[in-house]
């Protein structure tokens, strides 16, 4: 295979500089880690890290039917939206799988802003396009942007005490948008991660990318890799696309029903709609080992001998000192059940729980 | 890195420090920082027979899961019990605290084909 040209964020020499561990992930060079892993998701929990969250693909929507394109390519309902609010959804297919999950944010009612995967960004571009009969323009802004996360206990109030407007970043809502200064730099900043905890995810210029990240930095926010960002995301019960979501797996099964729009039609609802109505064979859920192992994709769950299903996700939690996995498992098969999962070659004992290892206290 | 001038090396990031008889094996700075936060050192029984790059041991990061290799063939005489519940050990004192196991070697010439310090740093830096 010849070497793929990999992208680099605005951030990249700051990574650099800070000791990142770069590897490529979604045709992107990002850091996987600075120093530990275990002490970034231990940051973010406890206290404040940040994310370069650049390779994420921002896209810009607007025009008369902008509204009602936005309602036919998403499962959530943008009917709930005031301006300058957002709210997690899916791109659907018309059988009922997913081509993403991503954030929609309403600006106006003419306009719409979305947030999504790297690796599903060229993807979503071709499938936006196609599905585009209302003449509404789109627009790829991500190559202009940078986006940085900020996340934990202490987000809130270290970017209060860099902001011009304070007090509505403390007011915003979940998912809000507040359009503000930090360190003097305009930027978009939504009330939004992928971590479990209270923060932002802040849209800013390219150009002041470095700035705003160097600043956070003097506030003694820590950085922090996509190893943490994973250990994050499964402690808290947060599906990554191309694991938990696909083409052809049911939002249903991974537990997103909650997402999904009951009043109105879009591209799969009725494959959903019937989805949810008869149940899926198999529902995604938690397995929590007792062993300080490290659960990999496609690892067998067995319960009293009998495999029932496979791991999607799995991380090691520090924050419970034991391996934690997602995994699609039959249906009939109930939470508290005692479970065996096949770490490489070895039973280990577990249990089937709730998804969400961690919610904030 | 940290390439101490008084071991022997393998390509595959394990050290050696042979005393008479015995080797005592771990694996190198370089190793340690590659795999990250380490959750679980799996370690065979005293007394186990190894062939020369056997794989004897797992070491499970937060990230990833990887064999270690016998540099040296022998009988496993000792294992580090301490990494049961301080596995940390291997990231914070790998040429230390954070060894491994101690090796009976079947064949103490086999150590010459091991790498030098230098050998070693020269793979690290190629």
């Amino acid at each position: 295979m010849a070497a793929e040209v990999l992208n680099r964020t605005p951030l990249f020499d700051a990574h650099r500089r800070a000791g990142g561990k770069l590897v490529p992930f979604a045709g992107y060079e990002m850091p996987v880690q600075y120093a530990s892993i275990i002490a970034e998701a231990s940051a973010v929990r406890n206290a404040v890290g940040m994310f370069d969250v650049s390779h994420m693909a921002r896209l810009r929507f607007w025009g008369e039917r902008a509204t009602e394109f936005v309602q036919w390519i998403t499962a959530n309902d943008v009917g709930k939206l005031g301006d300058r609010q957002g709210q997690y959804s899916l791109l659907t297919n018309e059988r009922g799988g997913c081509v993403d999950d991503i954030i929609v944010y309403r600006i106006a009612p003419d306009e719409y802003r979305m947030v999504v995967n790297a690796a599903n960004h060229a993807k979503d571009a071709e499938w936006i396009e196609s599905q585009n009969r209302f003449g509404v323009a789109v627009s790829d802004y991500t190559d202009d942007t940078a986006m940085i996360a900020v996340q934990g206990p202490k987000a809130v109030g270290v970017l209060q005490d860099l902001s011009d407007h304070p007090d509505d970043l403390a007011s915003a809502p979940a998912f809000g948008v507040v359009e503000c200064q930090v360190a003097g730099r305009p930027v978009f900043a939504a009330r939004s991660g992928y971590t479990g905890e209270d923060g932002f995810e802040l849209i800013c210029s390219s150009a002041d990318a470095e700035e705003v990240w160097n600043a956070l930095l003097e506030a003694e926010v820590v950085p922090c890799g996509l190893g943490a960002r994973d250990v994050l995301r499964v402690e808290a019960g947060l599906p990554l696309y191309g694991h938990e979501l696909g083409d052809d797996l049911s939002p249903i099964a991974a537990g997103l029903g909650w997402v999904i729009a009951k009043n109105k039609k879009f591209i799969g609802s009725e494959p959903i709609a019937r989805a949810r109505a008869e149940g899926t064979p198999q529902k995604l859920q938690g397995v929590r080992i007792e062993a300080k192992r490290l659960p990999m994709p496609g690892m067998q769950v067995l319960v009293d001998g009998r495999v029932v299903g496979e791991v999607s996700s799995g991380v090691y939690s520090p924050l419970l000192g034991c391996g934690v996995a997602f995994a699609f498992i039959d249906a009939e098969i109930e939470r508290g059940t005692a479970c065996a999962l096949a770490v490489r070659g070895k039973l280990e004992p577990g249990t089937i729980v709730d998804k969400r290892f961690y919610r904030r206290g | 890195m940290k390439v101490p001038s008084d071991l022997l090396y393998s390509k595959s990031h394990e050290w050696v420090r042979i005393e008479g008889d015995t080797a005592t094996v771990g694996i190198t700075d370089y190793a340690q920082s590659e795999l990250g936060d380490i959750v679980l050192v799996d370690l065979p029984e005293a007394g186990r027979v190894v062939g020369l790059d056997e794989s004897f041991a797992t070491i499970e990061s937060v990230k990833s899961v990887s064999d270690i290799y016998a540099p040296l063939a022998g009988e496993i005489t000792a294992t580090n019990e301490t990494l049961g519940t301080q596995s940390e050990l291997v990231n914070a004192d790998p040429y230390g605290s954070g060894w491994l196991v101690k090796i009976r070697l079947a064949d103490p010439s086999q150590a010459g084909s091991l790498l030098t310090p230098d050998a070693y740093t020269a793979v690290l830096e190629s």
